[in-house]
């Protein structure tokens, strides 16, 4: 219990000093997991509109597999990226292995199937007849679209709140891929790992908190962008 | 008359199924057809496919003339009609956007859209709603809102499908009144998918019987509910009697028919011998005391009661005179007659009332 305690103490003295190195790995962090929740929003909104709105062949069988990527282990992920951006891998001549931009990649490929599944779950979670209405009404297919998909905003928001979540704490990839390196690659959750097992609990708890802090204000804010759309 | 809308040979099938076959059908400028039948008949998708939003895998679609069969036309077509579903469908923004939606995509100037927002607004009896979010509309005023839009466009053609349904009873009453009162002012071309009968004589001009994809039969409001041609499309109109008889005699179109064992009389073309089914509608039965009045009708018999159904304003009476008959009765005449179930009664009908088809079993 005392060192939990001691660990809040250090929190709020790290939070309150601006420990610069402690600021720089939350500022990391949140590029870092900014970054790629933006590109599997673009990735994951747009696949999932166009899965939702056509059909084809093996549209279930694509569906499973993208319900199946919401629980993607980082820890696979991290091993494929890490496969692939390796000096003698298909894509080592980026040269990007343990650099933020290979965090930036896994994360995005670990966030990009739950914000995929969900926009695709809220765009058929539309009234069947709605598209039809809209094109009756005049709209080309590109209007039909904006407009389904800026009538599944709040179920967008979670996505982001959802794909926010699932980078922010994941370890695994970001370990692998972006090595830790301090000052460079060294993000809260890495921090937290090496901290642990250091054992200086005290830093551990306070990055976990500083951490937890971090992800409850970026879904304070989301959260509030989205319960203001739903009172209109 | 020129013909708006015309369909030829249209197949449209889904998953393997036929569930459209539609050999003609003519839509005529500034008429109001109904289109009605059981649910699964495929009236909605009729509308769709008259929308342009399907596409048929057979067949000839033309409006005002020309053929619609490219992508290109289809989506031309579709700015000069419009549809209102089953549900209001409203977006999430304010009743004015809602209604300026269409206007925008079709491009019309600010000045147009203010313009027919505000007419659509004061038509629909909603321009206090201008401003309130769709989201936060009553079942009713959805509903006008979503008609509010489809004519804000100004359409050639507007396809209604079931615009009504799922309305309590006053707001259903005034709607209907508001919209043929609407359609008759702007005589724009309609074409509703109903399921009610009493809104298909009150809105249409002419009615298509649908059945399973295809059309049973059709022609004006009249023709199909005072002449059907089949069990079916009687039994669909509320032509509560169908009875299966034989023509006994004929004199120069005078019939007497057998039914049962009883002889009624009717009007009409078959020969001696011919099987055919007499249909009595509800409103032709007059029902009279036994002690017998003066009756310029053909046809009286003596009837038991069988059943008495109160209905909203009436009595459903089912009768027993030697074959099946139901009628209607006004409740005061119910009570002045003293009638209850097992009581006699006497039941006139015109022979000119009795709509006659043919047998073949």
């Amino acid at each position: 219990m005392e060192l939990i305690v001691q660990g809040i103490i250090k929190a709020f003295e790290l939070l309150i000093s601006f420990d610069p190195e402690v600021m720089g790995i939350t500022w990391l962090s949140l590029k870092i997991s900014g970054t790629a929740t933006f590109i599997s929003l673009f990735i994951g909104v747009s696949t999932g509109t166009i899965v939702a709105l056509t059909n084809f062949p093996g549209k279930k069988l694509v569906i499973s597999l993208i319900n199946t990527g919401m629980g993607l282990p980082p820890v696979v992920v991290g091993l494929f990226v890490t496969i692939l951006i390796w000096r003698n891998g298909p894509l080592g001549f980026l040269d990007i292995l343990y650099t933020p931009y290979a965090m930036i990649i896994a994360q995005a490929i670990i966030a990009t199937p739950i914000v995929m599944g969900i926009s695709l779950a809220a765009i058929q979670n539309l009234p069947p007849n709605l598209r039809l209405q809209i094109l009756s009404l005049g709209a080309s297919r590109l209007q039909m679209v904006w407009i389904l998909v800026k009538e599944s905003k709040l179920p967008l928001l979670a996505a982001v709140m959802a794909g926010f979540g699932g980078v922010i704490s994941e370890v695994g990839a970001s370990i692998m891929v972006g090595g830790n390196i301090k000052g460079y690659s060294r993000v809260l959750t890495t921090a937290t790992v090496m901290e642990t097992g250091k054992g200086n609990f005290d830093v551990a708890i306070a990055l976990g908190i500083i951490l937890l802090l971090l992800a409850f204000l970026v879904n304070l804010f989301l959260t509030q962008v989205q319960q203001r759309q739903q009172q209109r | 008359m020129n013909p708006v809308l015309t369909i030829q040979n249209l197949i449209l099938r889904r998953g393997g199924i036929t569930v459209l076959d539609i050999s003609e059908l003519t839509v005529e400028e500034g008429r109001i057809l109904a289109l009605i039948g059981p649910n699964g008949a495929g009236k909605s998708t009729l509308l769709l496919t008259m929308a342009g939003l399907l596409k048929p895998d057979q067949g000839k679609l033309y409006y005002k003339g020309s053929p619609v069969d490219t992508n290109a036309r289809r989506a031309h077509m579709r700015r000069s009609v419009s549809v209102v579903f089953q549900e209001p469908l409203l977006i999430n923004t304010s009743v004015y956007n809602n209604i300026a939606l269409g206007l925008k995509f079709r491009h019309f100037s600010k000045d147009e859209i203010k313009k027919n927002v505000d007419a659509a607004l004061d038509y629909f009896g909603i321009s206090s709603l201008a401003k309130r979010s769709a989201k936060t509309l009553s079942g009713g005023e959805a509903r006008r809102v979503s008609l509010a839009r489809a004519f804000a466009l100004k359409p050639e053609l507007i396809l209604m499908d079931e615009a009504f349904s799922s309305l309590d009873p006053p707001t259903r009453e005034a709607l209907i009144d508001d919209l043929r009162h609407i359609l008759k002012e702007t005589e724009i071309t309609a074409v509703l998918a109903l399921h009610d009968r009493e809104e298909t004589l009150r809105l249409a001009q002419d009615v298509v019987v649908m059945a399973e994809g295809k059309i049973i039969q059709s022609g004006t409001t009249s023709q199909i509910f005072s002449h059907p041609e089949s069990e079916f499309v009687a039994n669909f109109v509320g032509t509560e009697t169908i009875l299966a008889g034989v023509v006994e005699t004929n004199k120069e179109g005078h019939l007497e028919i057998s039914i049962n064992g009883k002889i009624i009389e009717a009007v009409g073309n078959f020969s001696a011998g011919d099987k055919i089914y007499c249909c009595l509608r509800p409103e032709i039965i007059t029902v009279s005391p036994v002690t017998p009045g003066i009756s310029s009708a053909r046809n009286v018999l003596e009837a038991k009661v069988l059943k008495i159904v109160r209905q909203a304003y009436l009595y459903k009476v089912f009768l027993d005179c030697g074959f099946p008959l139901v009628a209607y009765i006004t409740i005061p005449s119910c009570d002045d007659l003293g009638m209850c179930e097992h009581s006699f009664v006497a039941v006139s009908f015109k022979a000119t009332a009795v709509h006659l088809m043919k047998r073949n079993k």
